[in-house]
């Protein structure tokens, strides 16, 4: 696979790590999601940035990543799900999603533009994820694995091939951003 | 050009764009997803480590995610760069404490918005990890692959969002 030497030099790494940290939060900040009134907006559904930057993101990302892997340029990082990991997990980082008011990247770029709330918000995620470290080796016997998902992808779980499902989801992503603006969001 | 970099805000579909490309680059140049909540664990197992370094190696959460400096962890140190570097060339960057949403609701008190950070930073933190992924990680890299799981974990941070922001707020869409 291309790419091999660089993607195994742990020093440019770090430096990469970095600048796609600046270009995300540079976007971030100029998309206004790293407002707590933004996000909050979200939530309260009546301001759909989020959902809008999102979906755009999502569209323009699995076209540009299903083609390279299509070239066998890249290829796929995703976890298998479980009711009590994600779905579990997912309700609770949502209750804090609607109580912090910014996530864990846009907390950072919240930080960066002048946010201090969001200094303390970003304690408080490592203080969680310190909390999950603890409690990792009972929930890994557990809970985190009742209840686990038929399939990885969406292609796996209804069984057509990822290019079709690619087409569906972006015209389904096309529609629904359509939708939002002429309804005015 | 640099007028368009000194702008106060851009549309949401040129953010997003941006986002979305910058995720092929991440997948081809570093072979991994774009994420955030990992630097948080690393952040913790490092805390834990600077305490007690025999400790926190016996830990198998941070067996699996290193508290070292690496690619994820200045993802982080980068986006609050990024941030501060877009706010500052457009004039918008504002010290405060609390946001003026926040204000109207519950007053102007710092203490109280920061004790309230806190809480929903420690619940974020404990749900990002136990979902495996949060609002990037799941919410963009995880469903463009289209991964069940990250779609199943979307659709909960938002339901558990929008839930508890109508609790706090009030269901003003209804």
């Amino acid at each position: 696979m291309a790419f091999e030497q660089l993607r195994s030099d742990k020093r440019a790494q770090v430096v990469l790590g970095l600048l796609t940290g600046i270009v995300f939060g540079f976007l971030l900040q100029k998309g206004g999601v790293t407002e707590y009134g933004v996000i909050i907006g979200q939530l309260l559904l009546t301001d759909f940035t989020v959902v809008e930057v999102m979906l755009t993101a999502v569209l323009v990302g699995m076209i540009g990543v299903y083609t390279m892997k299509a070239a066998g340029l890249v290829r796929l990082h995703y976890q298998e799900g479980s009711v009590g990991a994600t779905v579990i997990g997912g309700l609770i980082f949502g209750a804090g999603f609607a109580v912090l008011g910014y996530c864990p990247g846009t907390a950072a770029g919240a930080v960066g533009a002048g946010a201090l709330d969001a200094a303390i918000g970003m304690i408080g995620i490592a203080l969680g994820a310190g909390i999950f470290a603890r409690l990792y080796p009972h929930l890994s016997k557990s809970v985190l694995n009742r209840g686990r998902f038929p399939a990885g992808t969406i292609p796996e779980l209804v069984g057509v091939r990822p290019g079709i499902v690619v087409i569906v989801v972006a015209l389904l992503i096309i529609a629904i951003l359509y939708l939002l603006a002429v309804f005015g969001f | 050009m640099t007028e368009w970099f000194m702008m106060a805000s851009w549309s949401p579909y040129i953010v997003g764009a941006g986002i979305g490309v910058l995720i092929w680059t991440t997948f081809l140049l570093s072979d991994r997803p774009l994420g955030c909540s990992t630097a948080y664990a690393k952040t913790a197992g490092m805390v834990e480590s600077a305490v007690s370094r025999k400790k926190s190696e016996a830990m198998p959460y941070y067996q699996k995610f290193t508290p070292t400096a690496d690619w994820q962890w200045m993802i982080i140190i980068g986006v609050l760069m990024g941030a501060f570097l877009s706010a500052y060339l457009s004039g918008t960057f504002t010290l405060l404490i609390v946001p003026p949403v926040f204000a109207a609701a519950f007053g102007t008190d710092p203490v109280i918005r920061s004790l309230v950070a806190l809480l929903g930073g420690i619940l974020m933190g404990i749900g990002a990890r136990w979902a495996g992924g949060c609002t990037s990680g799941h919410g963009i890299s995880g469903t463009l692959q289209l991964s069940l799981a990250s779609w199943v974990a979307a659709i909960c941070f938002f339901a558990g969002g929008i839930l508890v922001a109508g609790l706090i707020y009030g269901f003003t869409f209804i």
